[in-house]
């Protein structure tokens, strides 16, 4: 790989990477978001128990794992949508356990969600402004005089249309959300997400009932939230998608995190290939292999008997 | 067939105390669950608020008929305080159950024997709304159109106070859900797991919702208890309360103007209906049916009327076809 013809902020994400140790819980140069002994049960289940885990800034970090790893509730405590029993996180060194999902975001940690919320009977657009934070005429009183809001309120738009627009969601703006494409809705959430100005974008599966056309634009968004100082953290099972954006991935197993490295090796780690097919799925079970193991211990049964 | 009177009688009622009070009601339910997708079942209960707050301050306490109407815009925001902090934070369901209860605690409570002293008992109270009637600037006689509108110079006051306060909560609520504050509202109706994650304080929206509809309704029961200056316990039954979604639906949720039309058309509809069949009955012109019947068969009318609405017309009068149409999420 030559390190010129990378973007920059790809380039200065591999940069940090560089020469990490691959092992869960490996402390980042410069991280975002740190996790330390996070605890989720559900009655006798522990969905979620994670020791120590670090989110480098400025880099796209894939979470991945076979179903029922527990990432999606993982995303869910530490965005404030679901209570954690143990631990705490804290995201720009502020703590966040007990925080409510409203102020995580408006603290910069927005998310997106596996089952696309585009709120249908909204316009595209409407839907875009109400992303924007601290909007004055969000309060009753300040709404009903609408000389107080308006200048506010044509700034946002200006910067809704701009979105849209990298986007191509433009000539979406005045249809109702939900006669969107699933795709272009997965689209709509993101940009809608970005209107908050967010460090530290979390989106849960986004390619999930992504058509393949457009898949590679999506992909293109995502790598941009990274060159645009942004830091993401996404949910994904596509290993395609997560090899061709993440700088690094961290893999979960029954509710831990298991394994963590750069996206080429990761895949190849034993833990990795055990907690998606199994322990032992390599133990040879050829029909040769299956009769030497039956002589072997019909040897030591006869053995013993004789004995 | 006397047409005269039928539609005398059906125009009156369309823009009558019942028309004001229902719409007031509607109009309130209309911010809680036509906006914000709130199931306030209660709604009866807010406007009884309202009523025996003006009767038992000023029949039963002797006070000042104003502070009345300050104590039931108070106790409306009470009781929908207490209502919101428990509920709101569950799904939308439980606030249906907590409402519909609470509202019939207030009917049974202000019924009770043992309070009879200050609510009245079955029989509610009276002698109430004197200083109200005091203020009418309107002098004794007729006033409308005849032969069809005519209004004693007492059903005008409150006609004219009652439509005032109409207009007034549908111009607020016209600039406040233009505003981004009811952007935010019908963003929550859609989904509020989104809305939380865009950085809004979903619970605080839908407390201050709850809140607007039920001062709303309260004054719905200004004017109930004003335009019959007497209250009664089961007027404020749960009828009222469905009564008041059939006008919301009926004029179509999520519109400014659909509650007032909706409640205009209603009781145009169902008083044209009964005051007709009765006049077809009593003139020879029905004959299977008796006079006491028509009070059942004018709301199996209405109920007919309402489900071919809802087939045809989902949206009501005002609504918007697209926004039915589409899968909600």
């Amino acid at each position: 790989m030559h390190a010129e013809s990378l973007p920059a902020g790809k380039a200065a994400a591999l940069k940090s990477f560089e020469g990490m140790a691959a092992e869960p819980g490996v402390p980042k140069p410069d991280p975002i978001l740190v996790v330390d002994n996070v605890v989720r049960r559900f009655g006798g289940l522990t969905a979620v128990n994670v020791n120590h885990v670090e989110i480098q800034r400025g880099s796209i970090t894939a979470l991945i794992g076979p179903n029922g790893a527990g990432k999606t509730t993982f995303f869910n405590q530490l965005t404030g949508f679901d209570t954690a029993d143990e631990g705490q996180w804290t995201f720009n060194g502020r703590n966040m356990n007990g925080v409510s999902a409203y102020k995580v975001a408006r603290q910069g940690m927005v998310r997106t969600f596996q089952l696309t919320k585009a709120l249908s009977k909204l316009t595209v657009i409407e839907n875009m402004r109400l992303g924007a934070q601290s909007q004055k005429g969000e309060n009753f009183f300040r709404g009903l005089i609408p000389g107080l809001w308006r200048g506010q309120e044509d700034e946002i738009t200006a910067k809704a249309e701009d979105l849209l627009e990298r986007f191509k969601l433009d000539a979406k703006r005045d249809d109702f959300a939900g006669s969107l494409s699933g795709g272009q809705r997965k689209l709509l959430e993101m940009a809608r997400a970005l209107m908050g100005n967010p460090e530290l974008v979390m989106l849960d599966e986004p390619m999930a009932g992504v058509n393949p056309a457009l898949t590679q634009s999506l992909l293109g968004h995502v790598k941009n939230l990274r060159e645009l100082g942004m830091t993401v953290l996404f949910v994904e099972h596509d290993m395609d998608m997560v090899r061709d954006i993440s700088d690094w991935v961290i893999v979960m197993a029954q509710g831990e995190v298991i394994a963590e490295g750069p996206p080429d090796s990761v895949m190849s780690d034993e833990r990795v290939v055990d907690a998606y097919l199994g322990a032992h799925h390599d133990a040879p079970l050829s029909a040769e292999e299956e009769e030497r193991q039956l002589h072997e211990a019909e040897a030591e049964l006869d053995k013993e008997s004789t004995e | 067939m006397d047409w005269t009177l039928i539609f005398s009688r059906a125009v009156e009622a369309g823009i009558g105390s019942e028309a004001i009070i229902y719409a007031l009601a509607a109009i309130g339910l209309n911010v809680q669950f036509g906006y914000t997708g709130l199931l306030n079942f209660g709604q009866a209960g807010f406007l009884a608020i309202g009523a025996y707050a003006i009767a038992v301050t000023v029949a039963t306490f002797g006070l000042p008929f104003f502070l009345g109407v300050g104590i039931g815009l108070l106790l409306a925001v009470v009781m929908a305080l207490l209502l919101g902090i428990p509920t709101l934070r569950l799904r939308a369901d439980y606030l249906a159950i907590v409402t519909i209860a609470a509202a019939e605690i207030i009917r049974l409570v202000v019924r009770s024997v043992a309070l009879s002293d200050t609510f009245g008992g079955t029989d509610g109270l009276q002698a109430f709304s004197g200083s109200f009637y005091d203020m009418n600037p309107y002098p004794p006689g007729e006033y409308g159109i005849p032969p069809i509108i005519g209004f004693d110079n007492r059903s005008m006051w409150v006609l004219t106070v009652g439509w005032a306060l109409v207009a007034v909560a549908s111009f607020i609520l016209f600039m406040a859900m233009k505003s981004p504050w009811g952007r935010v509202l019908k963003a929550i109706r859609e989904d509020e797991d989104a809305v939380r994650s865009l950085g809004k304080n979903v619970f605080s929206y839908k407390m201050q919702a709850l809140v607007i509809g039920g001062v709303i309704g309260s004054m719905g029961g200004f004017i109930f208890a004003l335009s019959r200056s007497a209250v009664q316990p089961d007027l404020y039954s749960t009828d009222l309360t469905f009564y008041a979604y059939t006008v919301l639906i009926l004029g179509g949720a999520a519109r400014i103007l659909g509650p007032v039309v909706g409640s205009m058309v209603f009781w145009l509809l169902l008083i044209f209906i009964g005051t007709g069949l009765e006049n077809a009955v009593n003139s020879g012109a029905i004959t299977f049916i008796t006079v006491n019947q028509v009070g059942a068969i004018r709301l199996m009318l209405v109920g007919l009327g309402l489900m071919l609405l809802l087939i045809y017309r989902p949206q009501g009068i005002f609504g918007d076809k697209r926004e039915i149409s589409l899968d909600a999420r």
